[in-house]
């Protein structure tokens, strides 16, 4: 589902790549953790199967394509396939819950009947029905943070990245969050989640792989945060 | 494309922006003014030349009781110029047509006029208009000759008044232009920014160019085609006062006007010339201020 193949990433700011010869490859359904300190590449590795960056060096495939060939206006094809959740929940402060949610939709030009059908839907999956018509500021942070993955899934994409979708949510709201990703991935989504959190990982065993100076210095299939420490 | 949800997006976008909204219409007003005066008067100064330019330089005009040897002497005279490339004679009746067409507009002077009252004379058609000294003085003396008189030298007056005040319209309409394009710039560029949670997250989800981009560009056309139809406004404001109550008041029938056709022509070009230049300049703007 995602393959990266001997690829490094310099950024033009940066003597040091932030990654370094990274080869990793990520099966259709998997579960994985992307562990590290900050500036270990993590986020980079997520902006590049985003296309929102491309690889000094190697190459990259996302479902089956190979990004650096493919066209610029075939990225919001890519994209459409990939949802992304961040830390700060990323929710438009002047739309409710609901038209946050199909705003996901609209933009990319869905019929109007569809979006009334799976938008109700996608909310009750996330666990937030009855909140439609709040304002993102009246709602918890768990709460906001599960909209903005309703908002992420409700295109059902085939991959879901999640850069530290726990980093600004207490302990109980992010055992929450996981299992919400960990039930968005038992319908088969691909999850690759960027996290700190060595609680969640822990618990969680699922695959580790870890970045340091940008380098995989460990790829662990039912891992832990930090074995080594 | 979910056009609803487009301009939707539009509408938020201009509320938004409504004093940067109402600068840019404003200059693209003017802009579009001053290039639709211009051309309102370089059409014009062509009617009016083509009118004169086109059939006769000189009026030889006879007297009343010129002779029948008189004409012919004249006509011969003029013939033989190598200056002159055609001679029309123009009878009392002739002229009387003319001048009542020229006149149409204040059927009270035809009224008054006596066909009879109106000479009859040559109107010569020269090679070079500029020769006009030469070819008077050779006719000027001759029995049965009143008066030679060209038009079209006094008119280089009013040509040149036109010419000038079309070049006046032209490098203000430019300077103005410039002024409503780089305010067209901000106002994206500023709009962009304003929007850039937008439009992250609709790179994100994969919106395509056109869903991210159209918003943007709409905004600022709709800001166009309200200055472009304000433009147009003052086309037949101008064409009512320079032209009715400017031009034919101090020339009345001696010069041929534009009609409201001319103007209603213009309409359609102001118009989209003013979406054209603003949707061109948000486009470029966006590419590189609203990366996709």
């Amino acid at each position: 589902m995602i393959r990266l193949q001997s690829v490094t990433k310099v950024y033009p700011s940066s003597a040091r790549p932030a990654l370094d010869d990274v080869t990793v490859e990520i099966e259709k359904g998997e579960f994985v953790f992307l562990v590290g300190q900050s500036g270990s590449g993590k986020s980079t590795f997520l902006r590049l199967v985003l296309k929102e960056d491309k690889p000094s060096k190697g190459q990259i495939w996302v479902a089956g394509k190979e990004l650096s060939r493919l066209s610029h206006w075939k990225v919001p094809a890519l994209r459409r396939q990939i949802g992304t959740v961040f830390q700060d929940f990323r929710l438009l402060p002047n739309k409710t819950v609901r038209e946050n949610v199909a705003f996901a939709l609209e933009v990319i030009g869905k019929p109007r009947h569809t979006i009334a059908q799976v938008v109700p839907e996608v909310l009750d999956l996330v666990g937030v029905a009855g909140k439609e018509e709040r304002m993102p500021d009246e709602l918890s942070g768990g709460e906001q943070q599960r909209v903005a993955v309703a908002r992420a899934f409700v295109n059902r994409p085939m991959i879901l990245l999640a850069d530290e979708p726990t980093g600004n949510l207490d302990p109980t709201t992010s055992v929450g969050i996981m299992r919400l990703l960990d039930r968005i991935n038992r319908t088969g989504t691909t999850v690759v989640m960027a996290t700190h959190d060595s609680h969640i990982v822990d618990s969680m065993r699922r695959r580790v792989i870890e970045l340091e100076g940008g380098k995989v210095t460990r790829d662990q299939s039912r891992g832990v945060y930090g074995y080594a420490r | 494309m979910r056009w609803r949800f487009v301009f939707s997006e539009m509408a938020i976008g201009l509320r938004r922006n409504l004093s940067m909204t109402i600068a840019t219409i404003l200059t693209i007003w003017i802009a579009l003014t001053g290039l639709g005066a211009a051309w309102l008067m370089h059409q014009q100064t062509n009617a009016t030349k083509d009118y004169w330019f086109g059939k006769i330089q000189i009026s030889v005009f006879l007297t009343k009781d010129v002779s029948q040897p008189e004409r012919d002497a004249i006509r011969s005279q003029l013939q033989a110029l190598p200056q002159v490339d055609q001679v029309f004679y123009e009878s009392k009746a002739e002229a009387y047509e003319h001048f009542k067409k020229q006149f149409k507009s204040v059927p009270a002077l035809v009224k008054n006029t006596d066909p009879a009252a109106l000479p009859e004379s040559y109107r010569v058609k020269l090679k070079d208009p500029k020769k006009f000294p030469i070819v008077a003085s050779a006719v000027q003396n001759m029995p049965g000759v009143d008066q030679v008189a060209a038009e079209a030298q006094a008119l280089k007056k009013v040509f040149r008044l036109l010419g000038g005040l079309q070049n006046v319209m032209l490098i203000v309409a430019a300077a103005v232009l410039l002024a409503s394009i780089l305010l067209i710039f901000n106002n994206v560029r500023l709009a962009a920014f304003s929007r850039r949670r937008e439009t992250g997250i609709m790179r994100l989800v994969g919106a395509s160019d056109i869903y991210i981009q159209a918003p943007f560009i709409l905004e600022i056309s709709v800001a166009a085609l309200i200055g472009g139809i304000l433009a147009s406004g003052a086309m037949f404001v101008i064409k009512a006062l320079i032209v009715d109550h400017g031009l034919k008041a101090a020339f009345g029938g001696i010069l041929t006007y534009i009609g409201w056709g001319a103007v209603w022509g213009t309409v359609p070009y102001l118009i989209l010339a003013g979406v054209l230049i603003a949707a061109v300049t948000a486009f470029g703007t966006l590419q590189r201020y609203l990366r996709v």
